[in-house]
């Protein structure tokens, strides 16, 4: 069955290697992935470590239907404590590693200390094996990938891995495979540099069995069906996410100039339609039918010629709105550079912006920066700060450290500029018009962020009896909810929803395009339970399955108050109540976020959580979640 | 009524369902390399082409195998393996130009596509249609439209 994956401990000092089962009971309390990954950080992560120190631990995992009958069953997490944030680290990732992993026989690593040398992981059914990679140190992220396959002598191998920004421990280096995959927040690239871990590679011809093998096929059809016929999937199918930009670029909920404006204008040339023009076709994850990522080669400049995929919504915000460019070149290039030296896109953009506004304001004049103008949409030097992030070079040197550590390096009033939460950049969007979109950001547990909690369907105005039938299920709700995407009630239960939404998804790793997220008509709950069982055989409800949600979130929070945490970090930088957005349509424009109105939303927040008014859970809840005795040490 | 799988790689996203719903069919696991379909990727230059048994006309497998283990349907077009009389020398592995015939490294037997019952699985969960289920006598139907629509196109702008 496919519960028989197991759980591996590496010790890279030592080069001990042990493995173990998953018991059910583990199961049953966290599915497997993001969740179970919660379980190991709070077990196994002593408080207060150095996240680049070899006390950090490096965990990797597929969720629990991953590679099985349950469509985009793609998904990775990968997890550590964050040298971004010093909370929680956390990420996801499609692809094609995951089932590999599983057919490899493996569910969950755990990879402590720290290797003298270079090394990566070489799993093969059953088997784990430490290999030099002192070959690889150095290589960007794809030719680490080919040069494995190469070593390997098999092109079916198929790597996690780290490029030269993990190496060079920047706090925001993500995790890469494939060609643009990657579990991109929170800086897991530079715990694995800090470690010497390049990659992990896997190649399996395990079979993952299928406990109702016909049912589960015919499931997995209707299951598609009612995903591909949705017009989100439609759209996502040619454009992925580039289309959220457009849409929200034309209403003014656009993060533009680092945060001064909320729209890019004269934007003709980066519109998705534009850039849908260099597409050459779609690439898909692992059993996904939505095929997100664009296939492009670059034609012009120094690199012409060059195959990438993507951009996304996030690279676009990155390297045209972010830094006022509006070249698609330089978001094609932008992209590919990102990929190639394995850095989060989001954060790479975000800090390259803060520069530029610092630049503008006279914070960091041209003898910081060694004579490189950085005016907005300069798209050289935006391009050129790609690299020096990457390598470390000059100003790039200080970027690579993150928000707060940057700014409190260049010092001055330069930590007023950042737009960030708990240390990690916002994304380019803005949220000042959508109050229930900045809650979420301001409570994410991994730093500000749109993957843990967003209600995107907020935006679609849909009507209330159709929003109380989703966020009323499986859990009862009836308190209020309001089709107004300006409104302020009813929306901390959506964020919650939300959260344990994507939680139990993150679980089972399946993407969050096939839940709702971008589209109300997608699988939750009630569909899990029959995925679950047709695949893995167990019977769960859709409220323990909830519960398994709300239980992985709460864990995330448990870590990061043994870490420092306080409501005080669960907040927004002061423009989003005190600058109003200046561009945008009317139902947009003027709007920021009340600041007594978001003080309740967060206590009413809080109290849905089951949290005391500082953030804490609540003794009952720990209990109720059967979370009152951890750390329990049972893996 | 002869049929045959159509490939158009163009359209293939790499997706691999196909792999996955094969090794389900016909082994109830899910294990991409026990799929009888399997798609070639050169992944760092976005090209896919999904690979399986084209039930060659003049097949080589069905010449090459000494025990007559292997046909070709007349009716259907389908070329399939007796088990009961195959005795797993591999020539047909060793001869198949395409590679499509392979081997079962679990049951140990080789393996080739089988159709799935008339009901191919990989033609019905590829929703980007990158494979069809089609009449021999229609494979070519799809490229000539598109090529007519493309003359049509031309011949309609020079007439302006």
């Amino acid at each position: 069955m496919s519960m028989n994956r197991k759980i591996a401990y590496i010790n890279l000092t030592t080069r001990e290697i042990k493995t173990e089962n998953i018991p059910e009971k583990i199961r049953r309390l966290y599915l497997g992935g993001r969740g179970l990954d919660n379980y190991l950080l709070y077990n196994h992560v002593s408080p207060n470590i150095d996240p680049l120190s070899s006390e950090n631990v490096a965990i990797i995992s597929a969720g629990l239907l991953v590679g099985t009958l349950a469509s985009a069953s793609s998904r990775t997490h990968v997890a550590a404590k964050s040298p971004l944030t010093g909370f929680i680290g956390s990420a996801n990732v499609g692809g094609f590693f995951g089932p590999e992993m599983r057919q490899a026989g493996f569910d969950h690593l755990v990879i402590k200390g720290k290797s003298e040398k270079p090394v990566y992981l070489y799993l093969n059914n059953g088997k784990i094996e430490i290999r030099d990679a002192s070959n690889l140190w150095g290589k960007d992220s794809c030719l680490t990938q080919t040069m494995i396959q190469k070593e390997l002598n098999d092109t079916d191998v198929k790597s996690l891995c780290i490029g030269q920004a993990g190496e060079n421990l920047v706090r925001y280096a993500c995790i890469r495979t494939s060609v643009k995959n990657a579990a991109g927040r929170t800086g897991i690239g530079a715990v694995w540099g800090s470690k010497n871990l390049k990659a992990v590679a896997a190649k399996g011809t395990m079979n993952i069995k299928i406990a109702h093998a016909m049912e589960a096929l015919e499931y997995n059809k209707k299951i598609i069906d009612q995903i591909v016929s949705a017009k989100v999937s439609k759209t996502m199918q040619k454009l992925g996410t580039l289309f959220i930009w457009g849409a929200t670029n034309s209403t003014g909920l656009v993060r533009t100039r680092n945060f001064q404006l909320n729209q890019l204008t004269n934007a003709d040339d980066v519109e998705p339609e534009s850039i849908e023009e260099e597409l050459v076709g779609t690439a898909g994850c692992f059993g996904c039918q939505i095929h997100c990522r664009g296939k492009y080669i670059i034609k012009h400049g120094k690199y012409k010629g060059t195959y990438d995929e993507g951009p996304e919504y996030t690279s676009l915000g990155a390297f045209a709105s972010e830094v006022g460019c509006t070249s698609k070149n330089t978001v094609l290039v932008g992209n590919h550079l990102v990929n190639y030296y394995g850095l989060d896109t989001l954060e790479t953009g975000s800090m390259i912006s803060w520069a530029m506004e610092l630049y503008e304001k006279g914070i960091l004049t041209k003898k910081d920066t060694n004579g490189l103008d950085l005016t907005w949409g300069n798209d050289e030097t935006v391009i050129k700060l790609i690299h020096m992030i990457a390598n470390r070079e000059g100003l790039g040197d200080i970027l690579a450290e993150g928000p707060i550590r940057a700014a409190d390096i260049i010092g001055k009033d330069s930590l007023k500029y950042q737009i960030h939460v708990k240390g990690m950049s916002n994304l380019h969007s803005d949220e000042r018009p959508t109050p229930a979109l900045a809650l979420n950001v301001a409570v994410s547990s991994r730093g500000s962020d749109h993957l843990r909690g967003r209600p995107a369907i907020d935006l679609y105005h849909l009507p209330e009896k159709f929003l109380k039938k989703i966020y009323g299920n499986p859990v009862p709700y009836d308190g209020p909810l309001t089709s107004d995407y300006r409104d302020y009630e009813g929306k901390p239960w959506q964020v919650i929803w939300q959260e344990i939404c994507y939680e139990a998804v993150d679980c089972l790793g399946i993407c969050k395009f096939h839940t709702v997220f971008l589209g109300p008509n997608m699988p939750a709950f009630d569909e899990w339970t029959k995925l679950i069982y047709f695949n893995t055989g167990m019977e769960f409800t859709a409220k323990e399955i909830w519960d398994v949600g709300d239980r992985g979130y709460t864990m995330e929070r448990l870590f990061n108050i043994r870490e420092g945490l306080n409501r005080s970090h669960d907040n927004l930088v002061d423009p989003y109540f005190d600058e109003p957005v200046p561009l945008g349509l009317p139902v947009v424009r003027g709007k920021f976020i009340d600041r007594d109105k978001f003080k309740i939303m967060l206590d009413q927040y809080y109290e849905l959580h089951g949290w005391d008014e500082n953030g804490v859970p609540k003794p009952e809840t720990l209990e109720k979640l059967s979370l009152n005795n951890e750390p329990s040490g049972l893996l | 009524m002869e049929k045959i799988l159509v490939i158009d790689s163009e359209k293939c996203t790499g997706c691999r369902i196909c792999e996955q719903v094969c090794s389900v069919w016909h082994e109830k696991v899910v294990n991409t390399y026990r799929s009888r379909i399997k798609i070639v990727k050169w992944e760092m230059t976005g090209e896919f082409l999904p690979m399986v048994c084209r039930q060659c006309d003049n097949a080589p497998c069905v010449q090459v195998c000494p025990m007559e283990a292997i046909s070709k349907d007349s009716d259907t077009g389908l070329v399939s393996v007796n088990y009961d009389k195959c005795i797993g020398c591999l020539m047909c592995i060793s001869i198949c130009p395409f590679g499509a015939m392979s081997y079962d490294f679990i049951d140990n037997k080789v393996m080739k596509c089988d159709f799935c019952d008339g009901k191919p699985q990989c033609v019905r969960f590829c929703d980007a249609q990158a494979i069809q289920f089609k009449e021999k006598s229609n494979t070519n139907k799809d490229a000539m439209q598109t090529a007519a629509e493309q003359v049509r196109k031309a011949a309609t702008s020079i007439n302006k």
